[in-house]
């Protein structure tokens, strides 16, 4: 293994009550890269975050990060090791004003170790973060409430809660669904920005389009299995490919 | 500005009351009226039942003092419910906090004043120690888990005879008198209260209340969920188990009726009448029901049936609770405004 | 005295499924975890007291009263109450259990309590097995959890309301879209596990007296029993029913009778410690889905 691999999975396999959601996944992926996931519904792509980030456990499989086994840790002590995720779902703190939901990743050890030992103002470094995002700063949106926010933000949101952890390797769960051309475009130049910072991505993408200008790399999940793995071009031309996602092509 | 009711060409409009500049902590306030508008709903009741405690007839008093005690347990259960663990059993921690201070007292001789702090923490690390090891269940799992505990120690005192087996144990020590006691209760009760609340508006609280809202969220925030549930049980259950002691002590004897279904149902019904969430809801449904609870003494056991009725009412019908009534009336104008 | 642990371990057994049934069946199909069941049992057996006694009605139509009165009695309390929480669960759990205690301590309070209220047994007889005699009452209760199990599979096999209940517990979101009514379906499947309980009381109760606290112990021991094999899962519950059911009979020849509770209690946490989800559960119910 290289030294610049930071995530290695290895026949990950896991089923729910007779469904192999996921069945025999191994892919290694190399630091400072964008891994897009893509594949059609239900072919286990949730899944496969869900088991690389510690909310589902394997029942086959072994997972590397940046060489440590971390196979079985609970989600919390995988995102205290730098692997940060958000959901397909969001579901903020509808309640609470914008920045407060960032409140809970910036309040984690693991934000406190990074920052010698002080949590620091919180609430500000939570609006700088929604403010890198794409919040305007000196509007209302920050300090709104969260559930009055169109859900463009929400999303946005939900990419800053990764953020306030500093994490080496984001998985983003369908970050784009349900966002406008123009919100996905003014994410891209933050997506950008981590990655010249030194972070690794792996996006899960039904907006093929969108994620093929990002990724470096590929892979393509069908009824759990992995079908193919490799640059996006490629990957598109794959026959195999082609028939799965005849007919379920989502461009929407 | 929130909440629109529509109704036929008008709708009510509510508008909150301004207070000029406010954070969570500093108020910058303009004139005395918005000080009194701000201390008032706090040191108003504080003041009146202390005054109200120490001019009651005896009878009374005592009854003011059960009340306080069933508010603590009642602002412990909501304080687990806004962590997302719902206790069918809050008996279980005045059980424990009872039989804790009892065995202090009647067998290493401890004198009240200590028994019933000592009782506090080691009740309730008595208590989260026999709920570690479902702390990762939710819902109705953790609340059956709850419901359980407190019937199986009754039953195993039963059965094993311990600590005076059914009998119990009698004879224990007093607080030197009933207007001690209803200063100590007084000052448990608000001390419980303000700093419970204080605790859940901070970042701290916020992740507490995070887990109830969405645990998965808050765990992928590298949070590790089971420690601050262990906490919360801590500092939620602690005030539970005073709650027991001071009661053991208050009635001078401990036995398996301390693990009864009323010290569960009633927290619980406070909350419900009190307004869940809010912690000063509970308080108040405390004080709402505990004192009715004695007007009906004469209906005796029909007392059970009202308050299983009163908690399915509050918790179907009327879900928000009488505080966040009040608390809306009090800090929202309402008009009524044409619609075009 | 092992042949009678044997037999009475059996009894004991088949006592706790027949009781457990109406709680799983509701649970099973809606995910009611319906609280008030052992209420809901009792009240069916003060009914038919009632009903025998006081109207003096003849048994067979005093019987199948109580069954009728006791499903619609659940069905109304689902319209009424819980239907304005469903899916909160908790609210559910809490309502159903104030339910259920409002039902049994009203009973209390109206002085039902006393070793006079008893229900008839339907055959007065003994029947030796090996060298210990059982009455036929008890070798009753194992037949009608036969019966009882095999009418409830072939009702969720061969009827179209059946087949609604189990499209249902599979899968309530396909379930809406084929045209399934759940709100309906809840309501029945309420009715069914309330009659269900009736049912119970009417064959278990017989053996002893009608009493409230009984109601409380019913609950738990349906818990424990439903919880071990899985909440909804028929064959866990059997199964559970009678390792509980056998070490209820041992704790209490070796242990004393103190200690029957005890064995359900402490199944309860051992399970939701080591299997939340049962023996024979899914595990659909913890791992929710994102
Ligand atoms: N917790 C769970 N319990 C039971 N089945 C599950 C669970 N999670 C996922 N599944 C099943 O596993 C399969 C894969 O689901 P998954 O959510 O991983 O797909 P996906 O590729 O993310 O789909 P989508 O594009 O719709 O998000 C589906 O059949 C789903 O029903
Ligand atoms: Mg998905």
């Amino acid at each position: 293994m290289s030294d610049d691999v930071i995530l290695e999975a290895k026949g990950l396999a896991r089923s729910f009550g007779g469904i192999k959601a996921v069945d025999g996944v191994s892919f290694e992926l190399k630091a400072n890269q964008v891994l897009g996931i893509i594949g059609p519904n239900g072919s286990g792509k949730t899944t496969l975050v869900n088991l690389l980030t510690g909310f589902v456990k394997p029942d086959q499989g072994q997972i590397l990060y940046k060489g440590q086994d971390v196979t079985g840790l609970p989600p919390y002590k995988v995102a205290a090791l730098g692997m940060a995720r958000s959901f397909q779902m969001v579901k903020p703190f509808y309640e609470l004003p914008a920045f407060k939901n960032l409140i809970i990743p910036l309040f984690s050890s693991r934000v406190r170790r990074l920052a010698g030992g002080k949590y620091g103002d919180r609430d500000a470094v939570a609006k700088d973060l929604l403010e890198e995002v794409g919040f305007e700063r000196d509007s209302q949106v920050i300090t709104q409430r969260a559930g009055s926010l169109p859900h463009g933000y929400l999303k946005r949101m939900e990419l800053a809660k990764c953020m306030a952890l500093r994490p080496d390797l984001y998985v983003l769960d369908e970050l784009f669904s349900g966002l406008s051309l123009a919100e996905v475009a003014s994410l891209v130049p933050v997506i950008d920005k981590l990655m010249a910072q030194g972070a690794t991505i792996i996006m899960v993408e039904h907006r093929l389009r969108e994620l093929f200008r990002i990724a470096n790399q590929v892979i393509v999940l069908n009824f759990g299995r992995k079908i193919a793995h490799g640059a996006p071009q490629e990957v598109m031309n794959d026959p195999e490919v082609k028939s799965a996602y005849l007919g379920s092509e989502t461009e929407d | 500005m929130k909440e629109n009711d529509k109704s036929a060409g008008r709708r009510l409009e509510r508008i909150d009351r301004g207070i000029h500049a406010r954070s969570e902590d500093i108020f910058a306030l303009n004139s005395w009226r918005e000080m009194l508008y701000l201390l008032g709903p706090r040191v108003i009741p504080v003041v009146a039942l202390v005054i109200l405690g120490l001019v009651a007839p005896l009878y009374w008093q005592r009854v003011l003092v059960s009340t306080a005690m069933f508010a603590l347990l009642a602002i412990s259960w909501d304080m687990l419910a806004s962590t997302g663990m719902v206790s069918l059993g809050q008996a279980l921690f005045f059980g424990v906090g009872a039989y804790v201070s009892g065995i202090l007292n009647h067998y290493y001789g401890l004198p009240p004043w200590l028994t019933i702090p000592l009782a506090a923490v080691i009740g309730s690390v008595i208590c989260t120690i026999m709920l570690l090891p479902v702390l990762r269940l939710r819902g109705i799992y953790f609340a059956m888990v709850t419901l359980v505990l407190p019937l199986m120690l009754e039953r195993i005192i039963e059965a094993t005879k311990i600590f005076g087996g059914t009998e119990g144990i009698s004879g224990l020590g007093q607080l030197p008198s009933v207007d001690v006691e209803f200063i100590v209760a007084m000052v448990a009760v608000w001390a419980a209260l303000f700093g419970f609340r204080r605790l859940m508006n901070s970042d701290y609280g916020l992740v507490l209340k995070g887990i109830k809202d969405n645990d998965r969220s808050v765990m992928s925030g590298s949070i590790n969920i089971y420690l601050y549930k262990a906490q919360a049980l801590l500092i939620a259950g602690s005030i539970a188990s005073l709650a027991g002691a001071f009661m053991t002590h208050a009635y001078m004897f401990v036995g398996i009726p301390v693990f009864a279904l009323d010290y569960s149902i009633i927290p619980i019904a406070a909350a419900a009448v009190g307004g869940v969430g809010t912690l000063a809801g509970s308080l108040l449904g405390a004080f709402i029901l505990v004192p009715l609870n004695e007007l009906l003494r004469g209906l005796g056991g029909l007392r059970s049936v009202i308050y299983a009725v009163l908690l399915v009412v509050f918790t179907v019908g009327l879900p928000e609770g009488i505080f966040h009534f009040l608390q809306r009336k009090y800090c929202q104008f309402e008009r009524w405004v044409e619609v075009s | 005295m092992i042949t009678m642990t044997i037999v009475y371990g059996f009894i004991n057994s088949a006592i706790l499924v027949v009781a457990a049934l109406g709680f799983n069946i509701t649970f099973g199909i809606s995910g009611v975890a319906n609280f008030a069941h052992g209420a809901l049992y009792i009240a069916a057996g003060f009914l038919t007291y009632l009903c025998l006694t006081e109207l003096h009605f003849p048994y067979w139509i005093a019987a199948p009263a109580a069954v009728i009165i006791t499903g619609a009695l659940a069905a109304v309390i689902y319209r009424v109450v819980l239907l304005r929480v469903r899916g909160l669960v908790v609210s559910e759990v809490i309502a159903t259990f104030a339910i259920g205690l409002a039902i049994l301590e009203l009973f209390r309070f109206l002085g039902f309590v006393g070793f006079e209220f008893t229900l008839p047994v339907f055959v007065d007889a003994s029947v030796p097995l090996g060298n210990t005699l059982v009455d036929a009452q008890r070798l009753l209760v194992v037949a009608s959890g036969i019966v009882l199990t095999v009418f409830l599979w072939l009702f969720t096999h061969y009827t179209k309301t059946g087949l609604a209940f189990r499209g249902i517990a599979q899968d309530e979101r396909t379930a809406l879209t084929l045209g399934i009514n759940a709100d309906r379906v809840a309501a029945l499947s309420m009715a069914f596990g309330g009659a269900y309980a009736a049912v119970a009381a009417l064959v278990i109760l017989p053996l002893g007296t009608i009493a409230v606290n009984e109601g409380y112990d019913v609950m738990i021991n349906s818990l424990a029993v439903c919880i071990m094999g899985g909440l909804g899962s028929t064959g866990g519950l059997i199964a559970a029913s009678f390792l509980i059911g056998y070490g209820q009979i041992i704790t209490a020849t070796y242990l004393g009778t103190h200690w029957t509770m005890i064995v359900s209690l402490v199944a309860i946490l051992i399970i939701l410690i080591v299997k939340p989800s049962g023996l024979f559960g899914h595990q659909k119910e913890l791992e929710e889905r994102t």
